[in-house]
C-alpha cells in the first residue's frame, strides 16, 4: 500500500507538467461552439495537453509501424505511393469526402480500407480493428491543429442534408434526438456529466470509459444505444452521413486528434 | 510485444533529479468484468515494474512498483531519479499470463 501511494504522488505530481505538443484551445469560439474538450476536469485536460502522458500515442506509434509496412499481393505500403505519413498533413481535416468510384462518401478509415483493396490488394480491416484505427489516428495527428475544412463537393450536399435530418430524428425507446441533448440542452448536465456540443473534433479519440480508442462511429453508436435504439451499422450509410452533418457544423473548428475524452 | 513509450529529458546534467515518464499498451483485464457472452474474462494484468540503472559498478534498482487492478488500461508511470552519471536504465513490467516487457535507455549526462 505504502509503494502504491508513493506511485499515486509521483503520478500526481506530473499532471501539473507544462503543456506540450497540443495547440491552447480556445474555449468558446466567435460563433459560441466548444470543443468537448473544454467541458473535461482539468486532469483529463492535462492528459491530452501532455503527449508523453497521453496514451493514444501508443496508437500514433503503432500506426507510424504500420504505416511503412507491406500488406497484400501487391507488396505494397502506404509509404510505397504516399511517402513519409507527414505527406498527409491537412487531410484528415477533411473527412469525409467523395469518392468517384464508388459514388458516395467514405470515412477515412474508410478511404484506408479503399486504399488497401485498389493498390494494395489486401482485405479490408474490420471498422473496429486497432490496426485501421492505429492507422486513422497517425493519418489524423498529422492535422494537429489545423481547422476543420470539410470537402466542398456539391455532391455531398444531398449526404449531409441526410445527416441534418438524421441528427434530428427521434429515434429508439427514449424517443430522443441527438439534437434535442447537443443543440437544446448542450452545457447542462446529464447526470454529473456535461452534454457537450457533440463537435467531433479529436477523432479518433481516447475514451476514457472505453479505456481505448475509438472512432465517431464507434461514439455515435454509443449514444444511440443510450437512448436505446438500434444502432446504425459500423460503415452505414448513416453514419457516415452523420460524420459528414457533424463535421460541416464543426467546420473551421482545431483538429486535436489524438484527442482525450471522459 | 506491447509497445511502450519511455520519456527522459533531452539533456541532463549530472547530479540533477530527472523524471522518467512511462506509457505501454497493456488491457489491464480485472478479472471481475463478464464479456459480451456473459463469462468473466481471465485477469490479464501487469503485477510488477522495476526499473533498473546499470553502470560500470554494476545493475541498480532504482525504481519499482506494484499494479492491481483498480490500474487503468495502459497504465502511465512516471518516477524521478538522480542522474549519477552515465549507464543504461532498463525498464521491465511483468504480469499474468506470462507478460514481460523488457526496455533499455541509455543515460546521459554532460559534463
Amino acid at each position: 500500500m505504502r509503494v502504491w501511494l508513493q506511485v499515486l504522488s509521483v503520478v500526481l505530481a506530473a499532471t501539473v507538467v507544462q503543456p506540450i505538443g497540443a495547440q491552447p484551445l480556445a474555449a468558446t469560439d466567435a460563433q459560441g461552439r466548444r470543443s468537448g474538450f473544454a467541458d473535461m476536469g482539468v486532469a483529463t485536460q492535462n492528459i491530452q495537453r501532455d503527449d508523453r502522458q497521453n496514451p493514444a500515442m501508443l496508437w500514433v506509434a503503432d500506426g507510424e509501424v504500420l504505416w511503412s509496412r507491406t500488406a497484400g499481393s501487391a507488396d505494397k505500403s502506404c509509404v510505397s505511393c504516399h511517402g513519409p505519413v507527414a505527406s498527409l498533413k491537412g487531410v484528415a481535416v477533411q473527412y469525409p469526402r467523395f469518392d468517384n468510384l464508388s459514388q458516395k462518401p467514405v470515412s477515412l478509415g474508410e478511404r484506408i480500407n479503399l486504399c488497401r483493396q485498389r493498390h494494395q490488394l489486401a482485405p479490408s480491416l474490420p471498422a473496429m480493428d486497432q490496426r485501421l484505427i492505429a492507422l486513422e489516428t497517425v493519418v489524423a495527428h498529422q492535422s494537429r491543429g489545423m481547422s476543420i475544412r470539410p470537402d466542398p463537393d456539391p455532391r455531398l450536399q444531398a449526404f449531409r442534408r441526410q445527416g441534418e435530418t438524421l441528427f434530428s430524428q427521434r429515434l429508439g425507446q427514449l424517443d430522443l434526438s441527438c439534437a434535442q441533448c447537443h443543440d437544446q440542452q448542450a452545457g447542462r448536465l446529464l447526470g454529473g456529466t456535461v452534454i457537450p456540443q457533440a463537435h467531433p473534433t479529436g477523432y479518433p479519440l481516447y475514451r476514457l470509459e472505453w479505456q481505448g480508442m475509438g472512432t465517431l462511429q464507434r461514439r455515435l453508436r454509443n449514444c444511440m444505444s443510450g437512448v436505446r435504439a438500434e444502432p446504425f451499422a459500423l460503415g452505414s450509410s448513416e453514419l457516415v452521413a452523420l460524420e459528414l452533418y457533424l463535421l460541416g457544423r464543426a467546420a473551421g473548428m482545431p483538429l486535436e486528434t489524438p484527442a482525450i475524452r471522459p | 510485444m506491447a509497445r511502450t513509450l519511455i520519456n527522459l529529458p533531452k539533456s541532463i546534467r549530472r547530479g540533477e533529479t530527472i523524471e522518467i515518464q512511462t506509457l505501454i499498451a497493456h488491457p489491464m483485464e480485472t478479472g471481475y468484468r463478464p464479456g459480451s457472452d456473459g463469462v468473466v474474462l481471465a485477469r490479464d494484468l501487469i503485477r510488477h515494474f522495476k526499473c533498473f540503472f546499470a553502470d560500470e559498478s554494476g545493475q541498480h534498482l532504482v525504481f519499482s512498483a506494484q499494479l492491481f487492478s483498480a490500474i487503468s488500461a495502459n497504465p502511465y508511470l512516471a518516477f524521478q531519479l538522480r542522474a549519477t552519471g552515465n549507464g543504461t536504465l532498463t525498464l521491465v513490467w511483468e504480469g499474468d499470463q506470462g507478460f514481460r516487457q523488457t526496455e533499455t535507455v541509455a543515460l546521459k549526462v554532460l559534463g
